[in-house]
């Protein structure tokens, strides 16, 4: 298989895993170990001033991982700046997963703000991933703005909805000439291998992951999946029939006349 | 002289540095960002900002999150 390459980077894995929702910070770090993912993303919060819980951060950092903060909880590019900042500060590094989601029902990414913050973010020499609407006129432009990649949504985060928005990420991912990472709304192996199967170049996973009733089993099996889906896009689908009639695969003639 | 950490009000010496703050609240060492009135302070300059009455610092950490 092909690695994947952003901003430079090579990666073996085509599979980035979400921190969110896991039981526990080991059961976390277990599941993380079991994808054999490279990239792992990581949110900010408030320090408690008598703060004693397990820090999550030492389950994440592994020499084998890139850490990916997020800036989830902005609802501005202003805000994402500034989260952007805090978060390179924190954890020593410039890569940033730019998530703008200003309605907190449907945490939908707000394509103009994201688009504005992605300009600045590139600016002052982030790299930058940012999660949109699957908007194959958005994503040129995020492109464009210098985004390392492209990430968007299937279905809205955390629904488990599989490839909602299949027909614009197919011409998303046609068009793109970074990569493209689908992010949010997978929910099953099966839809990851749908999307690597594609030609995503990576599936970002967590919900689907995190509440499976064994998430490390579950993220073994999304660790295959998306090496099955690649594999397979690379290795060249056969056309899909555009009518009803059988196409046989062995001979129906000859051995019994 | 009073600040605020996080929204809490904290009562630090007058002349006090972020670096001092740092250590009076025994903030862990790693994987934290300190802003000032929402403006980051990079870590080599916690030891020259001196802090105002009336600051407004957030203090972050790491956090589950997808």
């Amino acid at each position: 298989m092909k690695k994947l390459i952003i901003a430079g980077k090579e990666f073996n894995s085509r599979l980035f895993l979400g921190t969110g929702k896991f039981n526990s910070n080991a059961l976390m770090e277990e599941a993380i170990l079991a994808s054999g993912c490279e990239m792992v993303t990581v949110a900010m919060k408030r320090i408690e001033l008598d703060d004693k819980e397990d820090d999550m951060l030492k389950h994440i950092v592994h020499p084998h991982i890139q850490l990916l903060p997020n800036t989830s909880g902005v609802r501005t590019a202003e805000e994402a700046v500034f989260a952007a900042q805090m978060a390179r500060e924190a954890f020593g590094t410039n890569w940033l997963k730019l998530e703008i989601h200003p309605d907190p029902r449907y945490l939908l990414p707000d394509s103009v703000e994201t688009l504005k913050a992605t300009e600045e973010l590139v600016r002052l020499g982030f790299v930058v991933l940012p999660y949109c609407q699957a908007d194959p006129t958005l994503c040129k432009q995020l492109e464009e703005a210098g985004a390392a990649t492209v990430m968007p949504l299937a279905a809205p985060i955390g629904t488990n909805k599989g490839l909602q928005t299949r027909d614009f990420l197919r011409i998303i991912i046609e068009q793109a000439s970074v990569p493209v990472v689908v992010d949010a709304g997978i929910g099953a192996p099966s839809h990851a291998a749908e999307a690597m199967e594609m030609g995503a170049d990576a599936c970002l996973v967590n919900t689907a992951i995190a509440v499976a009733g064994r998430p490390v089993e579950m993220a073994t099996a999304f660790k295959e999946a998306v090496i099955a889906g690649r594999r397979a896009y690379e290795a060249g689908l056969g056309a899909v029939g555009q009518n009803l009639i059988a196409s046989a695969s062995s001979p129906l003639t000859s051995f019994l006349d | 002289m009073k600040l605020t950490v996080n929204s809490k009000e904290t009562e630090v010496k007058d002349g006090c540095t972020v670096a001092g703050l740092s250590t009076l609240l025994t903030l862990p060492e790693k994987g934290i960002a300190i802003a000032v009135n929402n403006r980051m302070i990079p870590r080599t300059e916690w030891e020259n900002h001196v802090l105002q009455p009336g600051d407004n610092l957030i203090v972050i950490k790491a956090a589950c999150g997808g």
